[in-house]
């Protein structure tokens, strides 16, 4: 049998803001995916020890919690890259090349949908229509968008984004 | 200051050429801004269901129903004094449907105003925006734009310093399309997984927590200040057509200059897509278009001139939707655009009824197979069948039969490129489309 994860602590900012979503809500009851949300803005993802911790300080049964985790697909249940590009695979974005888009990231950076660079800076998720559809093919990354996307600008971004993170480390 | 009558553009008024970003509260109310807000105020909530109701306010969410019939079915006061929850859905995730975010972008307080009025005409003192974890700048815009409302009270305790009151709450969701539906999206609220709920009881009756609720798309309730200001007549003066009022009307694909533009309800589709889209790429024709999202039925270019409205666009056979164009043109494979469809829809399913979960991976699997030249003759028949079997009628919501939509049509439409793929042994498009998207 493996170990059970460590139950991680929750921070008092945490805490706070989670308590903060609290006052907008007649029961307890919507304050998980608020949680989820919380913990991971801090975070990154959302880890098993964390999801026990929150599930342990909202007194919910930890598979409760979990079932609401893995149905949301901006809930990272594992690991991912400090920059998460979120490529547009729909309709539009389709009709006017994001797949070339997508094939290009694959070639500057060896990774595809789902998958993070090995120095941890890039995770690739395809994503939903993102509602900028004059601009196809977009893509966003943290919270900015990328509009028209074609391989000067995918590779300008990964550069400026790689840069960004080399000179903080 | 007077509003003047001659005004045709609503929805966008505020918003100038040339900036970014949100029209301030101050320009707001310059504007005439929550001037509506104080004329409902002074009217019986009844009178306001049925001021908008004989306007023709229809649901631009999509689905187009009468907004004061859909208000009128809220108990009224002397029936039940509970709370009551109005519900701004937010939740624009239709592939290709572009219009919402641009409205919460830039006029946050033509929104919330709308929700004010909203919320008076049904009895709500709390509000809940329910907005798609993927708008960040629409969440800290709306943010501020409810903060600056309640310092001014125009929000929150004693608005205008009356009576009234409305908590307005943000909830920022974290994906998953289905939380659009409005009972999936009340599931979502009350902190449960975005599944549908049967109907009856209606959301009318019995939503949030059990109590009254009302849920409007945002362009619907951005409808409500000047509706209330200039009255129905001008809103039905708005419309070319049958249908009342203005519309956000958007082009994307291989046009010149595709966009959002607010026209009146009824332009014909052609002038949306010669006109303001500037027509079609140098090199490239028009095959078809999804009139108004990806869960709508194709239409052709004989279908060109239709009117853009609820009534024309439904007996073409169509849904106007979200009036927002996806144009397909002749150098995109039309069985890769149903396929692109057919995913998104497959795995957006919420997975609680059959058709949709087991029908939806079984379309996307045939029609893999028909792109990558292994398709067979039977093949069209099991996707008619699997379209007739997601059909309306047949589950627990619209989005397997939304999915189906696209589906069924394109197989009318575009036959004979499913059946080039299937005599052929691969796609006659492949030279110009780039190779499927890679999936996880």
């Amino acid at each position: 049998m493996p170990e059970p994860p460590p139950i991680q602590q929750l921070s008092a900012d945490e805490i706070a803001e989670i308590e903060h979503e609290a006052a907008a809500y007649p029961t307890r009851q919507p304050l998980g995916l608020e949680a989820l949300r919380i913990v991971q803005q801090y975070r990154g993802w959302v880890s098993d020890g964390a999801l026990q911790a929150l599930a342990h300080y909202l007194k919910v049964p930890v598979a409760e919690l979990d079932s609401l985790a893995t149905y949301y697909q901006l809930i990272f249940r594992q690991p991912v890259g400090r920059e998460v590009m979120l490529l547009c695979n729909s309709a539009s974005c389709w009709v006017m090349g994001c797949s070339r888009v997508q094939k290009h990231i694959r070639q500057q950076l060896n990774i595809g949908p789902g998958e993070t660079t090995a120095d941890g800076i890039f995770t690739l998720l395809e994503t939903p229509c993102l509602g900028d559809c004059d601009k196809a093919p977009v893509m966003m990354v943290g919270t900015e968008m990328h509009r028209q996307l074609d391989s000067e600008k995918i590779d300008a971004l990964i550069r400026a984004l790689r840069e960004r993170h080399h000179s903080e480390d | 200051m007077r509003i003047d009558t001659s005004l045709r553009t609503p929805l966008t008024k505020n918003i100038r050429a040339g900036t970014s970003g949100a029209v301030p509260l101050d320009d707001y109310r310059k504007n005439g801004g929550y001037r509506g807000l104080q004329k409902a105020l002074t009217m019986p909530p009844r009178d306001i269901s049925k001021l908008v109701q004989d306007a023709g306010l229809r649901g631009r969410g999509g689905a187009g129903f009468n907004t004061g019939l859909k208000w009128s079915f809220v108990p009224s006061q002397e029936d039940y004094s509970g709370q009551r929850y109005l519900v701004c859905n937010a939740d624009e995730m239709e592939p290709g449907a572009f219009k919402d975010r641009y409205l919460l972008e830039r006029d946050p307080h033509l929104l919330l105003e709308g929700m004010a009025i909203a919320a008076r005409a049904i009895g709500a003192t709390r509000a809940y925006i329910f907005l798609r974890g993927e708008y960040p700048l629409a969440a800290e815009r709306l943010r501020s734009a409810i903060a600056e409302a309640e310092s001014a009270s125009l929000l929150g305790p004693g608005v205008f310093g009356g009576k009234f009151s409305l908590q307005v709450h943000l909830h920022r969701s974290a994906g998953n399309y289905i939380c659009g539906e409005e009972t999936a999206l009340l599931n979502a609220l009350e902190g449960k997984r975005a599944i549908p709920r049967a109907k009856p009881p209606f959301p009318q009756v019995s939503g949030l927590w059990g109590c009254p609720t009302v849920v409007n798309n945002v362009e619907t309730l951005c409808n409500l200040p000047h509706l209330l200001m200039l009255g129905a007549e001008w809103y039905r003066s708005l419309g070319r057509g049958k249908n009342a009022g203005s519309k956000l009307f958007g082009v994307s694909g291989r046009v010149k200059t595709p966009g959002l533009w607010e026209l009146p309800m009824g332009t014909p589709i052609r002038e949306i897509v010669e006109q303001c889209g500037g027509g079609m790429q140098p090199g490239y024709q028009l095959r078809g278009l999804l009139p108004g999202g990806g869960s709508t039925d194709f239409l052709g270019p004989q279908h060109l001139d239709l009117a853009m409205d609820y009534d024309v666009i439904g007996k073409a056979g169509s849904r106007m939707g979200t009036g927002t164009i996806l144009v397909l043109d002749d150098k995109t494979c039309p069985v890769g655009l149903v396929l692109n469809l057919q995913r998104f829809f497959a795995r957006e399913s919420c997975g609680w009824c059959t058709p949709c979960r087991d029908g939806l991976p079984w379309v996307v699997d045939i029609l893999e197979r028909i792109e990558q030249g292994h398709g067979k003759k039977q093949d069209l028949d099991l996707l008619q069948e699997l379209a007739h079997r997601m059909g309306p009628g047949k589950t627990f919501c619209a989005l397997a039969p939304g999915a189906a939509e696209p589906l069924e049509s394109s197989l009318n439409l575009f036959l004979a490129d499913y059946v080039a793929h299937i005599e052929q042994g691969s796609c006659p498009y492949a030279q110009n489309t780039a190779p499927l998207m890679e999936t996880i």
